[in-house]
């Protein structure tokens, strides 16, 4: 589904939240980093922000007429038709973003058989769904935690493989399915699955600020967007241009910018400290730690990134403990009191 | 309008001032819960609603059950076939556009669903991506929420959040209810003049200050509040906001959404806990906030704060700070069991893709809905005339089913020490009680007696009458009290009925004096500091529970016990067979 035709507020004009922006600008930077979950306190902003990203991301190229996005650069990742024959023609065409309703069902997610061809004409053609619209892009899920389970299930298959696999209606058909994923929801309103839960790179956790001017200063903002839309989006047009920068600053420095064994050292060490299964807290935390870097134009990823980064790429991952009433926030905050050098 | 600053507004004067409001800015203004049953105060109010707004407005009904292609749309089979080409069919949320969609039964609304509305209706349109449908379609509407709810039950936080009224309704008479503020002409010229008006920093200010004092959590409710004010000054001719209408807004939209005691600024020692709430809010207005306008001195944030504070609805921070402290805010209402979707039995709750057979019953008109669009492609050129249809086993629709768990009430009674003999009886007596009733709504009861060295399971989860019966008859009393092992043995059997799939609920009947450590061993602390991890660990099963306290004067313990347990807290002395059994009843 394409987002809404409306005008989404600028992603600079968001007051505060800076952990959820600095969030989503990793993964704008870096997809392989895995999605972002923003997890909060109704009306905080979650699902403005997320759709004010989309607006900032730079056109990526893709083949002309391919429904899956294809990079026609990159062929080994490409769909049957354009990982053969001649070099594909492509074109630059903005970052897909694409948005899961809740109430979706299954043939709208995998694509299902074409229902109008197979009306008129008799035949039978795959019409591809949601997830090969968000291939090489986003794919937005507001109140994640309330998707239907099969949904849920399908998008931990998918997630982890990159490919969705179709097998229904008579049709077999295969192709790439890469996305971030980006969730928001109240935990308050339901519990997301583990599994599910582990296939988001980074979890934000959004609070309604406390401070007063801070909250007059939300108010006003969203009041001025509401009643001329132009003209706040005209006037934020500059600081909205510094951060379309920034991301794709990053982008390019991203290659570029290393993570000494110093600083893998003391990842692990701190994941050791908190007890985090598997190796996936690791590799978050350390591609984290280096798309902040490079969003900063470091050149060496330092424990001052993993420091920024650690809560975002751990509370969801701790084991939880009956007992302790202490949450993973302030569990991750007392492991980086300690210094982390061995 | 003019007499609006006079005498404290009656609740009918309010909701019709609410209504006048809405109309003006239905969309910016998200709409309104209906708190109270069905009855004339609720039609009017309606009918109201109606009459302020502009002719054709659409009022679609939305019923609790509704289900999904209803609600968002999907794909209109008949028109699709006949046509040969993809034919959507609207749902209820985009029929409502530049109108009103009216909830009914909104404390009953699924989660999902009320999600569902929720962001239609935050976002102006219906994200459809149902059945061989993807589109979206605008759907600007304002939600009207009609709550029946009993007690703690309550409209989704989701929809709520988003409403600018919260407005109680119950007992209005019929015949207050001709009151009006204003007609369709005076709502219609506000409406024009509504895109001019201007509001200060400082009103600004004000809603942000009152909202952050009063413990409100959401941004929306400033907003809205902002939103309100202008309405109030567009229906009052001005095109500034005054201080008039912050009052106004803050009493209508963020008094109803406090959640933290405001204590007044000059007399925060004494809040005055004796008067009645009528007889101080009567005091406030006499003072009247309203009038307060030239006074300069006084900055605007004080003047609405003092207004607002004095409308927050009576006994409304008692309810919640109850709630909060069962933490019942994320396990649903009342005393039925959780539910859970099952393909076998209970209440119909949709259909869903699947074989037929032990895991589910076959829904005949879905399947063939779902084959329907599949004929002609399906169908061998060879045999145009045969009028049979050709299914695919991806066609099978199955049956959904939501099915009420059971509920298995938990009895942990002290058997301990002088009072342990009446204790028992008394809990033996109401095990009975519960039994007898349980068979009715097919619910379990289990008893945990602890005494001396351990606790033990004296009667398993069971149904059945006689067997409690035997089970309870050869109980001794006396000894040490093993609070911390009783609270294990009640945690690990609540968690055996939770993987069952059905709901447990504790019933503690203690005094809270741990005794025994959970090795058998005696002393005080060590046994009380164990009962109160016990009890923590309780806590986070999320278990239901309630501590009832047998002590012939109410014990700090035992409170304390509850608190860490996060289970209500009841003091019964002496308490008999049908109290216990009564209070049991309440809080599964």
């Amino acid at each position: 589904m394409t987002p809404s035709s409306k005008r989404a507020f600028p992603f600079s004009a968001i007051v505060g939240q800076e952990e959820m922006k600095l969030a989503l600008l990793i993964a704008a930077v870096d997809p392989s980093v895995g999605g972002v979950l923003v997890f909060g306190d109704r009306g905080t902003g979650k699902s403005t922000a997320v759709r004010s990203l989309a607006a900032l991301l730079p056109p990526i190229r893709v083949v002309e007429g391919c429904p899956y996005n294809c990079d026609p650069t990159a062929t080994a990742l490409a769909c049957e038709r354009c990982s053969h024959g001649a070099r594909p023609r492509g074109h630059a065409a903005p970052v897909p973003v694409v948005d899961l309703p809740l109430g979706a069902t299954e043939d709208r997610v995998v694509g299902a058989l074409d229902i109008e061809r197979a009306l008129a004409k008799g035949e039978k053609a795959f019409e591809p769904g949601m997830l090969a619209r968000a291939n090489r892009g986003f794919l937005y899920i507001d109140e994640v935690n309330l998707l239907e389970d099969h949904l849920v299930d399908l998008l931990i298959d998918v997630a982890a493989s990159g490919e969705n696999v179709v097998e229904r209606e008579g049709l077999s058909v295969r192709h790439p399915a890469r996305f971030v994923l980006v969730g928001s929801g109240n935990p308050e309103e339901g519990e997301l699955r583990p599994q599910l839960l582990d296939r988001f790179g980074l979890c934000v956790e959004v609070k309604t600020p406390t401070d007063i001017t801070e909250r007059v200063r939300v108010v006003r903002r969203r009041d001025e967007f509401e009643r001329e839309p132009s003209a706040f989006l005209s006037s934020w047009q500059a600081e909205e241009d510094q951060v379309r920068h920034r991301i794709l600053a990053g982008r390019r420095r991203l290659g570029g910018t290393v993570v000494p064994d110093e600083t893998l050292e003391k990842a692990a060490r701190l994941c050791l400290r908190l007890g985090t299964d598997g190796l996936r807290a690791e590799l978050t935390l350390t591609r984290a730690a280096r798309a902040c870097a490079a969003l900063d134009g470091t050149k060496r990823v330092g424990e001052s990134h993993l420091r920024r980064v650690a809560t975002l790429a751990l509370r969801h991952r701790l084991r939880r403990d009956p007992l302790d009433e202490v949450g993973s926030t302030t569990r991750i905050e007392r492991a980086l009191a300690e210094p982390l050098d061995a | 309008m003019s007499d609006r600053s006079g005498s404290e507004p009656s609740p009918w004067e309010r909701a019709a001032l609410a209504a006048s409001l809405l109309a003006v800015d239905p969309i910016g203004c998200g709409g309104a819960v209906l708190r109270g049953t069905a009855g004339p105060a609720r039609d009017r109010w309606l009918a109201l609603v109606r009459e302020l707004s502009p002719a054709g407005a659409p009022f679609r009904r939305i019923p609790p059950r509704i289900a999904a292609d209803r609600l968002l749309g999907g794909l209109d089979l008949a028109a699709t076939l006949r046509s040969g080409k993809r034919v959507a069919q609207q749902g209820l949320l985009a029929e409502a556009h530049e109108g009103f969609a009216v909830l009914a039964m909104a404390e009953r609304v699924e989660p999902g669903v009320a999600a569902q509305i929720a962001l239609a209706r935050e976002a102006g349109e219906v994200a459809l991506a149902r059945e061989g449908v993807t589109a979206r379609t605008p759907s600007r509407f304002a939600l009207l929420a009609l709550d029946e709810g009993i007690d703690d039950e309550a409209v989704a936080a989701c929809l709520r959040d988003g409403l600018a009224f919260h407005l109680d309704l119950e007992g209005i008479r019929a015949a207050e209810t001709g009151w009006r503020w204003h007609t369709a002409a005076d709502v219609a010229e506000a409406r024009a003049r509504l895109p001019r008006v201007e509001a200060d920093e400082a009103v600004i200010v004000a809603l942000c200050e009152t909202a952050a004092a009063l413990g409100i959590g959401s941004h929306r409710a400033e907003l809205l509040a902002l939103r309100v004010a202008r309405a109030a000054a567009a229906l009052d001719g001005r095109s500034r906001v005054s201080t008039d209408d912050v009052v106004l807004a803050g009493r209508l939209v963020l008094a109803p959404r406090a959640t933290a005691v405001v204590l007044p600024p000059d007399d925060a020692q004494a809040p005055e806990p004796d008067s009645p709430p009528e007889q101080a809010e009567s005091r406030e207005t006499t003072s009247d906030p309203m009038r307060e306008e030239s006074d300069e001195a006084r900055p605007l944030d004080d003047v609405v704060l003092e207004a607002v504070r004095a409308a927050i609805p009576d006994g409304l921070l008692a309810r919640l700070q109850a709630l909060a402290a069962r933490g019942a805010v994320s396990r649903g209402t009342g005393r039925s069991g959780d539910e859970r979707r099952s393909t076998l039995r209970g209440r119909p709750a949709g259909t869903r893709a699947g074989r037929p057979g032990a895991n589910g019953r076959l829904s005949v008109i879905d399947t063939l809905r779902a084959a329907a669009p599949w004929q002609r492609l399906r169908r061998p050129v060879t045999s145009q005339g045969d009028a049979s249809l050709a299914f695919h086993p991806d066609d099978f629709r199955i049956r959904r089913f939501k099915a009420r768990t059971e509920t298995t009430t938990i009895f942990a009674v002290d058997a301990s020490g002088s009072a342990a003999l009446h204790r028992l009886a008394e809990a033996k007596g109401a095990v009975e009680l519960l039994l007898a009733e349980c068979y009715v709504r097919r619910d379990r009861v289990a008893v945990v007696a602890f005494r001396g060295q351990r606790a033990e399971l004296l009667l398993p989860p069971t149904r059945s009458l006689a067997r409690a019966k035997k089970g309870l008859a050869g109980l001794p009393g006396g000894g040490g009290t093993p609070l911390a092992s009783a609270l294990d043995l009640a945690r690990q059997l609540a968690d055996a009925v939770a993987r069952r799939g059905g709901t447990a609920s504790l019933v503690v009947l203690t005094d809270g004096q741990a005794n025994v450590a959970r090795d058998g061993s005696g002393g005080r602390q060590r046994a009380g500091d164990e009962a109160r991890q016990a009890a923590r660990l309780l806590r986070a099963t999320g278990t239901r529970s309630v501590v009832i306290d047998t002590a012939s004067r109410p014990q700090a313990l035992a409170r304390q016990l509850a608190d860490d347990m996060g289970a209500r807290y009841v003091p019964l002395p002496h308490a008999g067979a049908r109290a216990i059994s009564e209070v049991a009843r309440l809080s599964s």
